[in-house]
Order: C-alpha cells, then structure tokens, then sequence
C-alpha cells in the first residue's frame, strides 16, 4: 500500500487556484523530488499536506497510510508521522531549542500511547542524536532559530526531523540559502534517515540538492499540474533545459 | 489575511472554565455585612489590637468616607456597594496548636490548588520536606505556620500581622503605614481601618533568610473581601527572598480585594518579592471575579539596599496594581518585572513608581503584557528622579503581545527627572503571536493551546527567569491555563 496517495488534489490560496489536479503516489521508504518553476505551486503543495491554514482544498483528496489526510488537524498529521522541514524555518523568541523538541516529541508520544521521556531522558536522547548530525550542544539552548545562520536553520529542520521520527518528511526547499558545505551537511542528515519506512517528498528548484539526496522519481511541476515524472536523470535533463518547455505544456 | 486567521481560530476555541473554581465548605463566622465604626471596632477586637492601633483604624475609616475613588485608571470600575460587603470572615475554629489539627479540607484545597507536592508536604508537616515556609491564609486568619522554629533560631519573626501586633508590638508600631500611609488612596485607606489578616516579617542584622518564605492567599467565603496587610522589614544587612501566591474559588458577585504589602530595607539589605496572582478572573462574559485593588509599595531606606518585584498576574477581573520603589538611600536599586496576561473581558492597569531619591540610585522595570480575548491592559509607569538623585539611572521596556483584534494594550510611561545627571532609558514593543510561529508549532505536533503556552512563555522569558524555582513552574503552567480557550 501506498504510504501516501494524492489524487487529483486541487487548492486554493486566497482564492487563487495554485494547485489544479495533482496525482501522486508514494511508496514506504522511496524518495520522490517535486521540481518546477518559482510560482509552480511546489511550496503550496507541501503546506496543504502540512495542514497550513489558509491553503484551502477544492478537490481531490489526500490518502495516508490508508487514512484520510485532509481530515486530520496539523498537529494531528504531525503526530501521525507527517514532517515538514520548512522552506523559512520560523524564529521563536525566548523559546528554547531544547523545550520546543522536548514538547513535540513529547506530543508525539503521547499521541502514539507511549510514555512521555522525562527531563533527563530526554536530553540524553537529543544529545545522542545532536551529536550524530554535528549539532553543538550550545545550539540546543538557544531560542528556536534565532539568530540562526541560514545554514543552522536547516540544519535545525534536520534534528527535528531526526527526533520525531516521521514516516514522511517533505524537505521545502531545503536547498534555497545554503552554501555547498551546508549542503552537503544537510543531506547527509537526511540520507541518514532514510529506511525502508521511511517515505520523502524533497521539493527543490535546482538539481543540485538531488545529487546529494538521490531520489527515485523525479516529478516536474508545472502551473499546479505534474506534467512529467521520471527517474534521477530528469532532473539532469531540467538542470539542462530548464523548465521553460514544461510551462507551455501546463498551459 | 494571517492575522483574520488566528482571530477565526481563537473565537472558534471553547471559553475555559476557571480551573481553580471550587469552594471548601468551612464554617465561617461572619461579622455582619456593611461598615460601619461599630464594624471597624468588632474587626479591631476580634485582632485583639492595642489601643493605638485601634485608633489608627479609626482615624483611616473617618478618611475613608470621604475620599474620593480613584478615576484615572483605564479600567471601568463599577461603583462598589461597599455596604453590601464582609469585612470580617474567619474559620470558627481557634488556630490549630500542630499540624494535624488542620482541617483536612483545608490540606485538600491546597492540592486542588496545585500547591507544588513539595510545599504540600510541607503543609502536611511530612519529614524531610523541602525547607519553604509557608504562613497559609485561609481568608483572614493564618491556619498554619511551619518552620518557625528554625527560622527562629535565626532571630526570623516570620508570623501573622496580628500575632506580630502582640508579640513585636514596636516593630508594627514603627513600620506599619510608615510606607504607605492609610491616607495613601482610597483601597489602602479602607485596608488600613479593615485589615484582617496577612504576613509579618522581620530579618534580622546580617541575617540571610536560609529559605524562601511563602503565603498564600486564597479567598474562600462568598462576598468577604479580602484585606489583607503584609509588612517585612530586612534590618542592616540582611536578605529574604518572599513568594505571595494566590487562586479563587469560582464566585458569581464580583470581589472586593484591597490588600497592602509594605516592604523596607535598611543599610545594606534586600527583599526580593514574588507574586503569582491568579484570582477568579471572571467568566468569560466578564460575569463575577475579584477586583484587585492592591497597594504594595517598597522602601530602600537604607545605602544600597535593594528590592525587587516580580509578579505574574493572569487572574481578577480588574486588576489595579503598582509594586513601587522609594529609592531614599544612595545607591540603593529597585526593579520590577512582570508578566500580566488578560484574557476573555479582563482589566488590567498594573505598573510601577521608581521614585529616585538618594544618589546613584539605580531601577529596571520590565515589564510583559500579553491581551487576549476582549481584554485590556495598560502598563503604566512613572519614573522619577528628584534634584538630589544625581547619577540616578533608570532602564525601562515594555513589550506588549496581542492575541486577536479585540483586546487592547496600552503603555503609559511617565518620566519625569529634576536632576540633569540622570539617564533613563526607555523601550516598548507590540507585537501578536504570528500564523507562522503557531503553525510551525503545529507542524510538530504541538496543540494550539500548547503552543501559545510556549510562545507566551518565551515572550515572558526575561521575567519568569526572575522567579525563584519554587514559583517558576507553576507560574509557567498558570501562564498556559490562563490563555486556555481563549487563544490558538
């Protein structure tokens, strides 16, 4: 079974439709990259399947793990496993990196009917996997991404991810604002999270986050429409095209 | 767009019911209602007072009928039938002598409170405990005094206002209204002629308090104000730190509550004084809670000597509030932080007064507001600097956080400096919880009202950082109830 299938999903935002039929089908542990133009609705997508306010569905629907998506409140997607590394990773003043993970995973626990991690066990878990994706210690005390670098940010996204666990992480942009060693950091943490059970939707602009996070299929979005899908070479293909022939296509 | 959202969000949130809405059934003894003379010499007997205190009582009543009520807050206040009030309410019972001649009840409204399980033990006189002292008001009389002996041993007068009067009369004769005077305003006033109950202390020279002292206050019977009185005095050299704290059963009649704390610090001395103030604030129709008319004011009679206030205020109805400082001696330093949180149809104007008088005298005020609901909030401040504070510094932020568009924040600071060498500094910010923060929080799992607690608690960091440790995590959960159904 799928781990997530959209069909024919349209959207609105503010009134304007952005998203117009999408069709996709994701597999437990397969990593799929959505590639299109600026305005092509990628961003939308990952906020509607986010559960973002405002992103208002027309049609379709959203199916994961055999239940209903668009049913579930945004926290309830989360805790079903659900992850969103966002695009612009949002400042929280005061609020501690530390806290804000503790209450998320804590969330998650709670949701699943696992006993929530006290204090110390808690900090022993973080330590252990800050330290496998390079995080320093004084990163986890600071206020959730304040002050942070571009690169820290994502990164931050990254420890997240790590902690909660998803069965879906959908990667925004990751890619947008990191140098090539923050890159090559990033993707590391997140081809070390990949398993068999453990499903991807990477969105990017440019091929050259997919020659770090390699996927199994390539989709081209386009005017709200998917309009191509095909392995790892597409991305090459675009990388050498551009998308100029696909907007005709859309419209 | 974002904004029409959260709004949307919050009024489509279920109004929470007051968490702390329940009453424990003990018997009262109740003055007749109204005040009058004969009511403020019944009060005056009950307490047993000297001679000169009833006279002070007395002489503050005759004041009281004619002053005026003060008209320049922003809240609304509702004419208060002062006749239709108790003034006198207190557990039929005599003090216990132990322990365990305190009424089970009373224990059980302490954990319905959620008194930290540490202070309960306390209470409960369990071996071991942690060393809080708490001097427990249950409406006017203090039920339950722990630890005295070892604060004792320290030479710490650590009791009931009305047992001081007995057993330290020239301390209470010398301090008592030497900091507010009852012709202060017209809720001290009334306090000064109908003050039942509240907190004595006294530390002496050179003495650190080994333990924080804690009361709390909590109003029980229906329609009894509460008037409560606290006066602490560190001598020459010596520091306690205080912790006031207080929750309401759930009342339909709107509750008068006029308490006054007094604190002076000598020659080298300081007070540090918390307060969680969480009484009824009323439902969410603005229907009941208490009116918080409170004048607590602080004396740095001494050279550097300090006080500092932290509250967190998230209950009452109205709250009318000024923790201030007299700086009299040279270098002494006040400061007051604070977290107010108004929800549903409260009001709050709550502030503080530096009043720089001795050189180099030095104050900080911090102050957070955060307005949900219909509610609205003013800071208000005044700091001022007399001819001969010269080197006077004074540092002042207020941020404000809205949560929807129907509450208010308001920021009015007074400065006003007579000396050229001063330097005041001021700072204020308003600002709303964003969509994106409360979605990235969702995003993760995180419930709306989870949420909130936590960005409200980031925004009030500087301020809960200030709490001793016993308060703090209880002030950080008040902070999640208070904005409970009223905010996502």
């Amino acid at each position: 079974m799928a781990l997530l299938k959209i069909e024919n999903l349209s959207a609105t935002v503010g009134g304007k439709e952005i998203l117009k039929g999408i069709d996709l089908e994701i597999q437990p542990g397969e990593v799929h990259a959505i590639m299109g133009p600026n305005g092509s609705g990628k961003s939308t997508l990952s906020y509607v399947l986010a559960g973002r306010p405002g992103y208002e569905v027309t049609g379709g629907s959203v199916t994961y793990d055999g239940k209903n998506l668009l049913d579930m409140a945004p926290e309830e997607r989360a805790c079903e496993g659900v992850f969103l590394a966002f695009q612009y990773p949002v400042e929280l003043p005061g609020v501690a990196n530390t806290t804000f993970l503790k209450h998320a995973l804590n969330a998650r626990r709670k949701f699943l009917g696992e006993a929530e991690l006290d204090a110390l066990e808690f900090v022993k878990a973080l330590r252990k996997k800050a330290k496998e994706l390079n995080i320093p210690d004084e990163m986890l005390k600071r206020p959730v991404n304040v002050g942070f670098s571009g690169g820290e940010k994502k990164r931050n996204e990254t420890l997240q991810m790590a902690i909660l666990e998803p069965r879906l992480a959908i990667l925004d942009e990751t890619d947008s604002g990191l140098d090539i060693d923050a890159l090559k950091l990033v993707s590391e943490g997140v081809n070390a999270l990949r398993s068999a059970d453990r499903s991807f939707l990477v969105i990017t602009h440019y091929q050259r986050l997919l020659d770090y996070i390699v996927p199994d299929k390539v989709h081209v979005l386009s005017a709200g429409r998917i309009v191509k899908t095909g392995g790892k070479e597409l991305a090459l293909e675009l990388e050498k095209t551009g998308y100029a022939g696909y907007e005709d296509e859309a419209a | 767009m974002a904004t029409t959202d959260t709004v949307e969000r919050v009024s489509a949130l279920e109004a929470e019911k007051y968490r702390y809405g329940f009453s424990t059934d003990i018997e009262m003894d109740f003055a007749p209602k109204g005040l009058n003379e004969d009511i403020v010499r019944l009060i005056s007997a009950k307490k047993e007072d000297p001679e000169w205190l009833l006279e002070w009582r007395l002489k503050a009543f005759a004041l009281w009928q004619d002053m005026p009520e003060p008209t320049w807050q922003k809240p609304d206040v509702p004419q208060i039938d002062y006749q239709d009030v108790y003034y006198y309410a207190a557990p039929k019972k005599d003090g216990p002598k132990s322990l365990d001649e305190v009424d089970p009840k009373l224990l059980e409204t302490y954990a319905k409170l959620g008194i930290p399980l540490k202070e309960q033990e306390v209470l409960a006189g369990v071996e071991g405990a942690p060393r809080v002292a708490v001097d427990a008001v249950f409406d006017s009389v203090s039920v339950a005094t722990t630890y005295r002996k070892e604060l004792e041993s320290h030479g710490i007068v650590f009791c009931s206002i009305s047992e001081a009067v007995k057993t330290h009369p020239e301390l209470v004769k010398k301090y008592l209204g030497s900091v507010v005077p009852y012709s202060d305003n017209k809720h001290a006033c009334l306090n000064a002629a109908v003050f039942t109950d509240g907190s004595f202390v006294y530390i002496p020279k050179g003495v650190k308090c080994p333990m924080e002292l804690s009361t709390y206050f909590r109003i029980n019977a229906q329609e009894t104000g509460q008037f409560e009185r606290t006066l602490i005095i560190a001598d020459e050299g010596s520091y306690v730190s205080y912790l006031e704290g207080c929750t309401a059963p759930m009342r339909d009649e709107n509750q008068l509550h006029a308490a006054v704390v007094e604190l002076i610090t000598l020659d080298d001395a300081e007070i540090k004084y918390s307060t969680v103030q969480n009484w009824y604030p009323g439902d969410e129709n603005g229907k009941g809670g208490i009116f918080n008319f409170v004048t607590k004011r602080g004396a740095c009679r001494g050279r550097n000597s300090k006080i500092s206030w932290t509250q967190v205020e998230t209950g009452s109805a109205i709250t009318w509030k000024y923790p201030s400082c007299i700086l009299q001696g040279d270098n002494s330093v006040g400061e007051f932080y604070s977290v107010a949180i108004t929800n549903n149809c409260q009001q709050a104007d709550t502030g503080t007064k530096m009043i720089h008088i001795g050189k180099n005298t030095r104050s900080r005020i911090i102050s957070k507001g955060i307005s949900a609901g219909r509610a609205d909030q003013t800071y208000r401040g005044l700091v001022r600097v007399l001819p001969n504070a010269s080197g006077a510094r004074n540092f002042t932020q207020c941020d404000s956080l809205l949560i929807g568009d129907k509450c208010g924040a308001h920021t009015i600071p007074y400065i006003e400096s007579r000396n050229p060498s001063a330097q005041l500094e001021h700072e204020a910010t308003t600002s709303r919880i964003s969509e994106d923060q409360l979605f990235y929080c969702l995003s993760r799992g995180i419930g709306e009202e989870e949420a909130v607690a936590l960005i409200v608690n980031g925004f009030c960091k500087e301020v809960m950082q200030t709490l001793p440790m016993e308060f703090a995590v209880e002030a950080q959960k008040l902070i999640g109830i208070s904005l409970e159904g009223s905010v996502g």
